[in-house]
């Protein structure tokens, strides 16, 4: 891999340009892999790249339906935080942080992250309390998290409307200062350059059509290109995780719904942290192309479409006039929908199944990308290993039948 | 948005509705005599199709009675509506 730098950067700009290099090859699948990935998304492509840095596996194959990037990696508001309630999620989200901390370094990629901070706002009493609460326990467990008050905020977020008259008036919220955004398509092709120089085929234009069984373990997957064989296989496909568990013959409990997300025209510097409200259920941040990035919920009805519904788009857009009367005026540029993978108690699975050699990595809802490097360095441990690392191991596929949830709904600092 | 057909009411927007997940979930008379992952099943475990989806629906802002939808997940559109079969809600079609 040639290595991007400033000098590199000079170097092509005096040929004009014309000498880059394709990012990560294009190579034809080989009969058979160490491991196969399917799912070419941020998730599993951060999978085979710590496969091959952290535990050498050399014979990687990521299999991608259609191209990299193209999902929910590219569909997603970039948001990066980590002010979780439960131990269990705080401490995986954390690892998570911590790898982006040093991610552009160590991918040799910038993928511009950009720990401007976020501010979860509270708008009553009981909000200011589960606020109070969350960031005791983001701080015991070892997270920076604070609580402001309105003074702060509006010094903050001078555009921010703190009326007390308001609807849902701001009374306060909590700030993690070392959260922020990423480049959302520069994680994906960083990540896959890297995996890429250390011999992982990234196979685009792929799609697993099956997962082939020999009694209780995986052999291989088929393909839009043919039978490929593997011992190990690491399903990592977001939206459609119940589609590639019934190949397997398995269920999950996962339904798929539709989230939307909306950019607007490009504007001058407004916003220079992201703000998050449960209340009015809206959340937004201004790129580093000047366009507002607004997300909000799924919409309610199980959906593949990678579309919603209007009164969604209302309602998101209604909660942002909220916090941001002035935004009324500014006009949205594009709108997308990606399909997300609920779990019942809102946090991840990311485990081995009842089938040997089969991997599950899904569940992330509506809060994956976040997720991005801690959850290819915990998938990564899993496959390599076969048992998970102590920190997903509370995130595994048994909890549901020994009841041992995980309940982040509605304390992990926004609703789902 | 799309237009759903309730049984009672006729054609509406999809906001008078909301969603009651797949349909043809049957609660399991004798919860004491399954396993622990079978009851896992039954309470977490959904088919999630992609494609043809039989469905419940309530008319909350209507008659405010439950029905069952078939709708495509993936074009969502809807090949129809259906009563449930009396007494036996949660049955489906």
């Amino acid at each position: 891999m040639k290595e991007y730098s400033a000098f590199s950067l000079l170097r092509h700009a005096a040929s004009h340009n014309r000498n880059w290099r394709r990012a990560w090859r294009s190579p034809e699948p080989r009969r058979r892999y160490d491991v196969i990935i399917v799912g070419g998304g941020g998730h599993g492509l951060a999978t085979a790249y710590y496969l091959a840095k952290e535990h050498g596996v050399r014979n990687i194959a990521v299999l991608e339906k259609d191209w990299i990037g193209g999902g929910n990696t590219g569909r997603n508001t970039t948001i990066v935080r980590s002010n979780y309630l439960c131990p269990e999620s705080s401490l995986l989200y954390e690892k998570s942080l911590k790898l982006w901390e040093g991610l552009s370094q160590d991918l040799n990629y910038n993928v511009m992250f950009s720990q401007r901070g976020v501010y979860n706002l509270g708008h009553s009493l009981q909000d200011m309390r589960d606020i109070e609460r969350r960031v005791s326990a983001n701080r015991l467990n070892g997270i920076d998290a604070e609580v402001v008050t309105v003074a702060q905020i509006k010094k903050a977020i001078p555009l921010i409307n703190t009326s007390p008259t308001a609807r849902y008036p701001i009374l306060g919220a909590s700030l993690q200062r070392r959260a922020g955004v990423a480049r959302h398509d520069a994680v994906a092709w960083g990540f896959a350059r890297a995996a890429d120089a250390r011999g992982v085929d990234i196979i685009e234009q792929c799609r697993v059509t099956g997962v082939n069984r020999d009694g209780g373990k995986v052999t291989g997957v088929e393909t839009t290109r043919g039978t490929i064989h593997s011992d190990k296989i690491g399903i990592v496909v977001a939206g459609n995780a119940s589609v590639l568990a019934a190949m397997a013959g398995m269920r999950l409990p996962i339904q798929s719904h539709p989230l939307q997300a909306f950019v607007s025209e490009p504007l001058k510097r407004v916003l220079d942290t992201v703000v998050m409200s449960g209340a009015v259920h809206g959340y937004i941040s201004q790129s580093d192309k000047g366009d507002l990035v607004i997300g909000a919920g799924i919409d309610a009805y199980t959906g593949y479409g990678q579309r919603g519904s209007f009164q969604t788009i209302e309602h998101t857009m209604a909660a942002i006039i909220q916090l941001f009367p002035t935004f009324s005026r500014v006009r949205m540029l594009r709108m997308w929908g990606g399909i997300v993978d609920i779990c019942p108690d809102a946090c991840p699975i990311i485990g081995k199944t009842s089938v040997d050699g089969l991997y599950f990595n899904c569940g992330w809802g509506t809060g994956g990308f976040k997720a991005t490097p801690g959850s290819g360095w915990t998938f990564a441990h899993t496959i390599a290993k076969d048992e998970p690392h102590e920190l997903n191991a509370p995130f595994s596929l048994e909890r549901f039948i020994s009841g041992a949830l995980i309940d982040e709904h509605g304390a992990a600092a926004v609703a789902h | 948005m799309f237009l759903i057909q309730c049984p009672w009411c006729g054609e509406r927007a999809e906001t008078e509705f909301s969603y009651g997940g797949e349909a043809g979930i049957v609660r399991p008379l004798e919860p004491d005599a399954l396993s622990d992952a079978e009851w896992a099943d039954y309470l977490f475990n959904r088919t999630n199709l992609r494609g043809a989806y039989k469905e419940l629906w309530n008319h909350a802002q209507g008659c405010r009675r439950w029905f069952g939808v078939e709708r495509d997940t993936v074009t969502y559109k809807i090949e129809g509506s259906y009563e449930l079969p009396s007494g036996r809600a949660g049955k489906g079609a």
